[in-house]
C-alpha cells in the first residue's frame, strides 16, 4: 500500500528552493548590522622569511579607516598553539593568523584594514607598507621527494594504509604481467563560488553572533571561544546557508579569526571576505606523487598490488588523506604493499577536497587497471569482475552491501558498452576520434555521532533541528522527508533548522556523512515524539487505539491509524489535547553501531562509464557522454542525490581535463589565483551526464541504510576519462589534467 | 583601488582636453578590464573620464564601401550586426569566441582593443613585473608561462596580447581612428599594438590624451573564405592559447589572396606578410599551408611551459587555412572543430 | 603610489538616479563604488552574488536596459539613467518568473550561491532570442560558472521556458 506521507525515496524539490531562486537566501557575507565595518586582508608577498618592517601609517591616515591590525599590535588571543586547533585539525601546530612576524607561506596575511566601508577598506589596504627579509623557501615536492617521511602522528578518522600481506614485491617480479607507472594529479583549489566571508555581530553585552561560511557552525563556534578565551554562552554561529565550500569550509579560515579579532577590539560589528585572489591563500587538495605496480597473470587476475604515495604537506601539520588503500578495497590480491608519505614544502597545509584521498587515488588505480585491461586483453569490465573483491580483505571484514557488479551492469547496459571495438584509434566521428572508457569509484560510508532534536505542536507543525550545515546537499530537504515521513505529516508542515551552533551537537558538513548521521538523529528524536503522541493517544478517553501497540498503527496525514482499521484514528491534536500538552519534544542521539564497525565495512560504490571526443591534431577533448551508475543504499532523495551526482561528475571532469593550480618555485606563490586562469568546467564543457542509482538493499550501516552521494560522483571520473582518452588516441597521459600540451607532447 | 575623481565628457573634444591636461587620466568605456586591473591596483588612474555618453556608439558605412565601427560599439552589438555578419563574418566569429555574454554587452570596440595582457605576474602586485613597475624583472620568463608569447619576445617581457577581436582586425587590415590634442590621425592596425622590446610597459602606439573615436573596416570581401580558430584549456570562456583569423580570397582552387593572423602568441596580433605571400597564386594544399606555418613559426621561442605552443600553432593555422579555403568555418557555439 | 594620494581628500559622492526594479531611486554614490557593492552593501540587495568581482564568473549578473551584464564591472556612478533589473525583481507579486520555477523544478542549483546570476543570465537569453539549440544555450550560458555543477539542470530549465516560450509565437 502506498502510505501518505512516504517521502523518502521519492523525489522532491528542495524545500529551501524558494528562497535560492528569488535571492532571499542569506549567506555569510549578506547579514546587515548596525554600524558594520568592513575588513580587507593585506596577504603577503614571499614564500618564507619575516616581516621586517610593516608600516601602516598612509592607510590609517585615510579618513574612515578604523584599524590596521598586524602582527605588531594584534591584540592578545591565546598563547598556545592546540588552542587553535579545531575540530578536523591534522596533526601539528595550527597556522596563527598575525601571531608573529614569521612568513612561513606565500598569501599569508599580514595586516587587516578595517574601515567604514568596503571601498575604503580596500584603497587602505593598498597603502599598507610591508618590506620583508627572505629566507630560502622550498615549494617543488619533487625536491622534497627523498624526506619523504612516514607520518609519526596518525590524523584521527584517516585510515593508515594496512600492513603489507604476502609478499608483493615477489610476486611482482614473477608476474606474467606487469604494469608500472607513476600517477599524479595536479594540485587543486576548491574555489566553492562563494567566497569565505564572516560577519560577527557584535552585541551590546560584549557577545557575539557570527555568520561564518563554514561547514560545521560549532566548529567555528568552539575555534572562536577557544582561541579567544571567551565562553561558549558569548559566541553563537548562525549559517544557514553556505555557497559551496568541497571541504574548505571544514577548518575555520583565516577570515574568521580575524573578523573576530577585529569586532572584539573595536566593539562594533565587523566583517571580513575573501577576495577570489585570496581563495588561493589557504587549503588545497595536495599534490601527489603515486607510483602503482600491478602484477597479473594473463588471464588478469591479479597476483601484486604495490601503491605508494608520497603526498605535499605543511611544514606545520601533517596532513594525512586516504590515497593507497582503494585498489585492495576494490580488487582481490593476496600480495599487497601500500606506502604512504609525507613531504614538507613551503605552503599552507592541505585540506580535503571532495573525496579527499579517493578521488587521486582510485584516479591513479583505475588509470592502471585500463593498462592491465590493454596488457591482458581482457576487456575492462571483465577485469574489474576477475579480481573482484567480495570482502575487505585488508580489514578482514564482510562489507555491509556492495552492489557494485549490478553497477558494472547497468552502467554498461545503458551506455551500450558491449558495441565497443577495445581496439585503441578504432572509433571515429568525422575529423574526431572517439573514445569510450570505464572506471570504478569507491567512497567510505561514514556515520558520525549526531543529536537533533523534534518538536511538534498542538498546531500540527514539527520543527526538527539539529547543527549540521546544508552546502548545497540538500540537507534541509531530507531532514524534512525523513521527519514528514516519520510522524506522518505532510513535508510542508515540518521545518528543518540547521547551521546553528546553538542546535543539538552534530560534526561538520562533509566526508558525505550528513544524510546518514543527522538524517538518523533526526528519524530518531521523530520516533521519539511518536512514541510520547501514541501514549496520549491511547491514554484519550474512549481512544480507539487503548489497546494497540505502537507497531499496530500508523502515522499519517496527522493521525494516528490503526493499521487493521484504517478508520478508527486519533489527530495528533487530539492526542495532546488529551495529554494536556502544547508541544511535544524530543533531542536524540545517533551514533555508529560499534558492532557493526568491527565486523563490517561500508562503501558506496560506481561505475562510471565515458565518451570522448578528441581532435587529434588539436588536442582539443570534449566529454559528450558521461553514465555513472551508483550503488550508496538508500538514496532519499533521487532528484538532489541525482544533482550532487552530477556535481560530482562535472568536478571530476574538471579533474580530468582543466583544473591545476600553477607554483611557481622561484617565488613560491600559485600563480593562476583567479577563476579565468584556474579553469573550471563552464557550462560549454559539459554534455550528456547520466545517473542511475542502483538499488542496493543496506540495513547494517544505520536505520534508514544510508551511504552518503556527496563524493562518490567524483571518485572514478577523472580515470575514465583518461581511459576514453586512451581508447580515442592510444595515447596515456598519467597526468591529470590531460590538457593539450600533455595530449600533443 | 585608489580613488579618483570621476567625470562624465559630453563630447570628443572636452575628453581630449581634460585627459591630454592630466597625466593620470584613463578614459573608460565598458570598464571590465580597467576596473578589473583598478581593483587589483595595477592600474591606478587618478581621474576617470567616462566616454559612455559620447556619440561613437554607431556602425556606418564608408565612403569607400567599408564599415566604420564607433569606439564604443559594444562587442555584443558588433558580433550580431547584420552588416558585419554578413560582411565581415570573420569579426563576428572572433568577438563571440571572446569572454562571455554579458562582458560582451559591456566591452566597447575601442576598450578591447585597450585591454591589457592576462600575464599572471602583471596581475599580481605581489609579484615583480616590467609591464607593471619598469625594471623590477620579468618572473614569468624563468616562472609560470603557459599563456605568454612564443613571438616577438623580448628579454625583457614575453607577455601576449590577449584579444580576439584585435586578431581578425588585424586580418581585415583594420583602421583605427583617433583624435588627440594634435588632431586626428589613422594608424594602421598592424602598428597599433607595439612589440614589447625593452620598453614592455607601453603596450601600443597611442599616445596620452588620445581616444579611439572608431575602426574602419576596407571593403575587401573575405566573407566565403575565413575562420577564426581559437584553441584553449576549456570549451568556452578562456583566453586563447593560440587563435588564428584566416582571410582568404580565392580563385577557383587557387588562393588569390591570403591573410593570417595569430592570437595568444605575441605581444600583438601576429602577422606575417611573407609566409602569406607563399600562398598567393598557389592551389590550397595542405603542404602549402604546412609551409606557411614553419614560415612564421620559423623564429618561435617557447619557454618551459608554452613550448607546446609552437607545435599547437603550426597545427591551428594548417586546420584553419583548411577551412577558410573550404569555405567551412569554424563554429563558435558547436565546438566541434571542423 | 606617492604618498599625496593617500592625503588627497575623497572625491566627492554624486547623485544618480537607478530605477531598480521597477522602483526610481536618487542615490548619492562615490565615484568608486562598483555597481554589485552598491547593490549588496548600500541597498541591501543582496541577492546578487560576489563570486570574484573581477567579471571572471557571472554570479553579480544584473540585467542593465535590457542586457546582462557583470554588476562587479561597473561603476554605479556611470550606470546614471539606467533600468536595474536584480535578481529580486523577478518575481511579480508572488508569482515566480517561470524560469525561476523551472529552476526549482529542474533542482539546476544546490548551493544556490550562482543561481541568481544563473537565472538574470538565463532571463536575458531568453529575451535575446539567440539560443534555440542546447548547444547555443550551454555557449550562451558560458559566463556563469556554477561549482556545485548543476550544468545539464541549467539547461534544462532554460530549453523548457525557451519551448514553452517558442509555443507563444517567439
Ligand atoms: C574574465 C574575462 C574574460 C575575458 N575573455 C576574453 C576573451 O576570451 N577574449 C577577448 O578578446 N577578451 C576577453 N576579455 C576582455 C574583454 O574583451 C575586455 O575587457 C574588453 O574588451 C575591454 O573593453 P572595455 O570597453 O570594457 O574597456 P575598458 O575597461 O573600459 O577600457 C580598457 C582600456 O582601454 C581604454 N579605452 C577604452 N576605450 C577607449 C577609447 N575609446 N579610446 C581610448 N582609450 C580607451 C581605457 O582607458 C582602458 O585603459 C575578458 C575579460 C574578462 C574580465
Ligand atoms: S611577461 Fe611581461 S607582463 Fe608578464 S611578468 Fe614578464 S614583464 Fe610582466
Ligand atoms: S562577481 Fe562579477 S563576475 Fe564574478
Ligand atoms: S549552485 Fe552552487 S555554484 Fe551553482
Amino acid at each position: 500500500m502506498q502510505q501518505a506521507n512516504a517521502y523518502i525515496g521519492t523525489p522532491q524539490n528542495r524545500v529551501d528552493g524558494r528562497a535560492k531562486v528569488t535571492g532571499e537566501a542569506k549567506y555569510a557575507a549578506e547579514f546587515d548590522a548596525p554600524d558594520l565595518a568592513y575588513g580587507i586582508v593585506v596577504s603577503g608577498a614571499i614564500a618564507k622569511g619575516r616581516i621586517a618592517s610593516i608600516d601602516p601609517s598612509e592607510a590609517l591616515a585615510v579618513p574612515g579607516v578604523l584599524q590596521v591590525f598586524t602582527h605588531e599590535n594584534r591584540p592578545r588571543t591565546a598563547w598556545f598553539d592546540h588552542k587553535f586547533r579545531d575540530e578536523t585539525a591534522p596533526p601539528g601546530s595550527p597556522f596563527r593568523p598575525l601571531y608573529d612576524d614569521k612568513v612561513i607561506y606565500s598569501g599569508q596575511p599580514v595586516a587587516l584594514v578595517v574601515a567604514e566601508s568596503f571601498e575604503l577598506a580596500a584603497h587602505a589596504a593598498s597603502l599598507v607598507r610591508v618590506a620583508y627579509e627572505t629566507d630560502a623557501h622550498m615549494t617543488d615536492l619533487d625536491l622534497r621527494r627523498s624526506e619523504a617521511y612516514v607520518p609519526p602522528k596518525k590524523r584521527s578518522g584517516v585510515k593508515a594504509p594496512p600492513s603489507p600481506r604476502g609478499d608483493a614485491e615477489g610476486a611482482f617480479a614473477q608476474a606474467p604481467v606487469k604494469v608500472h607507472g607513476e600517477y599524479r594529479v595536479a594540485i587543486e583549489h576548491h574555489n566553492p563560488m562563494e567566497p569565505h566571508a564572516s560577519t560577527v555581530v557584535y552585541g551590546e553585552d560584549g557577545s557575539l553572533t557570527i555568520h561564518d561560511k563554514t561547514q560545521g557552525a560549532q566548529n567555528s563556534q568552539s575555534y572562536v571561544s577557544s582561541v579567544f578565551g571567551l565562553s561558549s554562552g558569548q559566541v553563537h554561529v548562525v549559517s544557514p546557508f553556505i555557497g559551496g565550500a568541497f571541504g574548505s569550509g571544514l577548518r575555520p579560515q583565516y577570515q574568521l579569526f580575524l573578523a573576530v579579532m577585529a569586532a572584539l577590539e573595536l566593539k562594533r560589528s565587523v566583517r571580513v571576505v575573501l577576495t577570489r585572489d585570496q581563495m588561493f591563500t589557504f587549503g588545497y587538495r595536495p599534490l601527489t606523487i603515486q607510483t602503482i605496480s600491478l602484477g597479473a597473470n594473463p588471464d588478469g587476475t591479479l597476483v601484486s598490488i604495490m601503491h605508494d604515495a608520497i603526498q605535499t604537506t605543511s611544514p606545520f601539520e601533517d596532513y594525512q588523506e586516504v590515497v593507497v588503500n582503494w585498489a585492495n578495497l576494490l580488487y582481490h590480491c593476496d600480495n599487497v604493499k601500500l606506502t604512504y608519505k609525507l613531504a614538507q614544502v613551503d605552503t599552507y597545509t592541505p585540506i580535503d577536497m571532495r573525496a579527499p584521498g579517493a578521488a587521486i587515488g582510485v584516479a591513479a588505480i583505475e588509470t592502471a587497471m585500463d593498462e592491465l585491461a590493454y596488457a591482458t586483453g581482457v576487456d575492462p569490465i571483465e577485469l574489474r569482475l576477475r579480481n573482484y573483491a567480495e570482502v575487505d580483505e585488508a580489514d578482514k571484514k564482510t562489507f555491509t552491501s556492495k552492489e557494485l557488479r549490478a553497477c558494472y551492469q547497468v552502467g554498461a547496459e545503458r551506455f551500450g558498452w558491449a558495441k565497443r571495438n577495445p581496439e585503441p584509434r578504432s572509433m571515429r566521428e568525422g575529423r574526431e576520434l572517439v573514445g569510450w572508457g570505464m572506471a570504478t569509484g569507491v567512497w567510505e560510508a561514514i556515520m558520525q555521532k549526531t543529536a537533533a532534536r523534534a518538536v511538534l505542536t498542538r498546531d500540527g507543525k514539527l520543527e526538527v533541528a539539529t547543527a549540521t550545515t546544508d552546502i548545497g546537499t540538500g540537507t534541509y530537504t531530507i531532514l524534512t522527508q525523513i521527519a514528514a515521513e516519520t510522524l506522518g505529516l505532510p513535508m510542508a508542515a515540518v521545518t528543518a533548522r540547521i547551521g546553528d551552533s546553538s542546535l543539538p551537537k552534530s560534526p561538520v558538513q562533509g566526508g558525505s556523512w550528513t544524510a546518514a548521521s543527522s538524517g538518523s538523529a533526526v528519524q530518531k528524536a521523530c520516533q521519539s515524539v511518536r512514541e510520547q503522541l501514541f501514549k496520549h493517544a491511547r491514554q484519550m478517553d474512549d481512544s480507539p487505539l487503548a489497546n494497540a501497540s505502537i507497531e499496530q498503527v500508523m502515522f499519517a496525514d496527522g493521525r494516528i491509524r490503526l493499521m487493521s482499521d484504517p478508520g478508527a484514528s486519533v489527530t495528533f491534536a487530539q492526542a495532546m489535547q488529551a495529554g494536556g500538552v502544547d508541544r511535544i519534544e524530543a533531542e536524540e542521539k545517533a551514533s555508529p553501531g560499534m558492532l557493526t564497525n568491527m565486523r563490517y565495512s561500508g562503501y558506496s560504490h560506481s561505475a562510471i562509464f565515458a565518451e570522448v571526443r578528441v581532435d587529434e591534431e588539436l588536442g582539443i577533448i570534449r566529454v559528450t557522454r558521461i553514465v555513472n551508475a551508483v550503488a550508496a543504499g538508500t538514496i532519499l532523495n533521487p532528484k538532489t542525490a541525482r544533482s550532487q551526482i552530477i556535481g560530482g561528475v562535472v568536478f571530476g571532469i574538471g579533474m580530468a581535463l582543466e583544473e591545476e593550480s600553477m607554483l611557481d618555485h622561484d617565488l613560491g606563490r600559485f600563480m593562476n589565483h583567479n577563476l579565468a586562469e584556474y579553469h573550471v568546467p563552464v557550462n560549454a564543457d559539459i554534455h550528456h551526464i547520466e545517473v542511475i542509482f542502483v538499488s542496493e538493499h543496506e540495513e547494517k550501516l544505520n536505520p534508514l541504510g544510508i551511504k552518503g552521494v556527496g563524493e562518490i560522483g567524483v571518485v572514478g571520473t577523472a580515470a575514465a576519462i583518461g581511459n576514453a582518452i586512451f581508447h580515442a588516441t592510444g595515447k596515456r597521459v598519467r597526468e591529470y589534467p590531460i590538457t593539450i600540451d600533455k595530449l600533443l607532447g | 583601488m585608489n580613488r579618483f575623481s570621476y567625470l562624465r565628457a559630453s563630447s570628443v573634444d572636452e575628453a581630449v582636453r581634460e585627459a591630454a591636461a592630466d597625466p593620470t587620466v584613463r578614459f573608460i568605456a565598458g570598464g571590465t578590464n580597467l576596473i578589473d586591473l583598478m581593483k587589483y591596483n595595477v592600474e591606478r588612474p587618478e581621474r576617470l573620464i567616462d566616454i559612455t555618453r559620447l556619440p561613437l556608439d554607431r556602425i556606418a558605412e564608408t565612403d569607400g564601401g567599408g564599415l566604420r565601427i564607433g569606439a564604443l560599439v559594444t562587442n555584443d552589438a558588433a558580433a550580431y550586426d547584420p552588416r558585419i555578419k554578413d560582411r565581415y563574418p570573420l569579426l563576428s566569429s572572433a568577438i563571440l569566441a571572446g569572454a562571455s555574454p554579458q562582458l560582451r554587452n559591456a566591452a566597447t570596440t575601442g576598450g578591447n582593443l585597450l585591454q591589457r595582457t592576462r600575464c599572471y605576474y602583471f596581475y599580481d602586485p605581489g609579484t615583480p613585473c616590467n609591464k607593471r613597475e619598469p625594471g623590477t624583472g620579468c618572473p614569468a620568463i624563468t616562472g609560470r608561462n603557459r599563456i605568454h608569447a612564443i613571438l616577438g619576445t623580448s628579454e625583457h617581457c614575453i607577455a601576449t596580447h590577449p584579444s580576439d577581436m584585435a586578431v581578425a582586425l588585424a586580418a581585415l587590415e583594420a583602421m583605427v581612428h583617433v583624435a588627440g590634442p594634435d588632431g586626428e590621425r589613422a594608424i594602421p592596425i598592424s602598428d597599433f599594438h607595439r612589440l614589447p622590446g625593452d620598453r614592455p610597459e607601453i603596450d601600443t602606439n597611442l599616445r596620452h590624451g588620445e581616444i579611439i573615436t572608431a575602426v574602419e573596416l576596407p571593403p575587401a570581401d573575405f566573407s566565403r573564405h575565413y575562420t577564426y580558430l581559437k584553441l584553449r584549456d576549456r570549451l568556452s570562456y578562456a583566453f586563447a592559447l593560440v587563435s588564428v583569423a584566416v582571410a582568404l580570397r580565392m580563385e577557383g582552387d587557387a588562393v588569390a589572396e591570403a591573410r593570417l593572423a595569430l592570437g595568444g602568441v605575441a605581444h600583438k596580433p601576429w602577422r606575417d606578410p611573407e609566409a602569406e605571400a607563399l600562398l598567393h597564386g598557389r592551389p590550397a594544399t595542405r603542404d602549402r599551408f604546412i609551409a606557411v606555418a614553419d614560415h612564421i613559426l620559423k623564429d618561435a621561442k617557447g619557454h618551459e611551459d608554452n613550448a607546446f605552443k609552437i607545435d599547437l600553432a603550426r597545427r591551428a593555422i594548417v586546420r584553419a587555412l583548411s577551412q577558410a579555403a573550404a569555405g567551412t568555418p569554424q563554429s563558435q557555439t558547436d565546438k566541434r572543430i571542423k | 603610489m606617492s604618498a599625496s594620494q593617500s592625503s588627497a581628500p575623497l572625491p566627492e559622492a554624486m547623485s544618480v538616479t537607478l530605477t531598480i526594479n521597477g522602483e526610481t531611486r536618487q542615490l548619492d554614490v562615490l565615484p568608486w563604488t562598483v555597481l554589485l557593492d552598491l547593490l549588496r552593501d548600500h541597498l541591501g540587495l543582496t541577492g546578487t552574488k560576489k563570486g570574484c568581482d573581477h567579471g571572471q564568473c557571472g554570479a553579480c549578473t544584473v540585467i542593465v536596459d535590457g542586457r546582462r551584464i557583470n554588476s562587479c564591472m561597473a561603476f554605479a556612478v556611470m550606470k546614471d539613467g539606467a533600468r536595474i533589473t536584480t535578481i529580486e525583481g523577478l518575481a511579480q507579486g508572488g508569482d515566480l518568473h517561470p524560469l525561476q520555477q523551472a529552476f526549482i523544478d529542474h533542482d539546476a542549483f544546490q548551493c544556490g550561491y550562482c543561481t541568481p546570476g544563473q537565472i538574470c543570465s538565463g532571463v536575458a537569453l531568453i529575451e535575446e532570442g539567440r539560443a534555440r539549440t542546447r548547444d547555443e544555450i550551454r555557449e550562451l550560458m558560458s559566463g556563469n560558472i556554477c561549482r556545485c555543477g548543476a550544468y545539464t539542470n541549467i539547461v534544462d530549465a532554460i530549453e523548457q521556458v525557451i519551448g514553452a516560450d517558442g509555443e507563444a509565437g517567439r
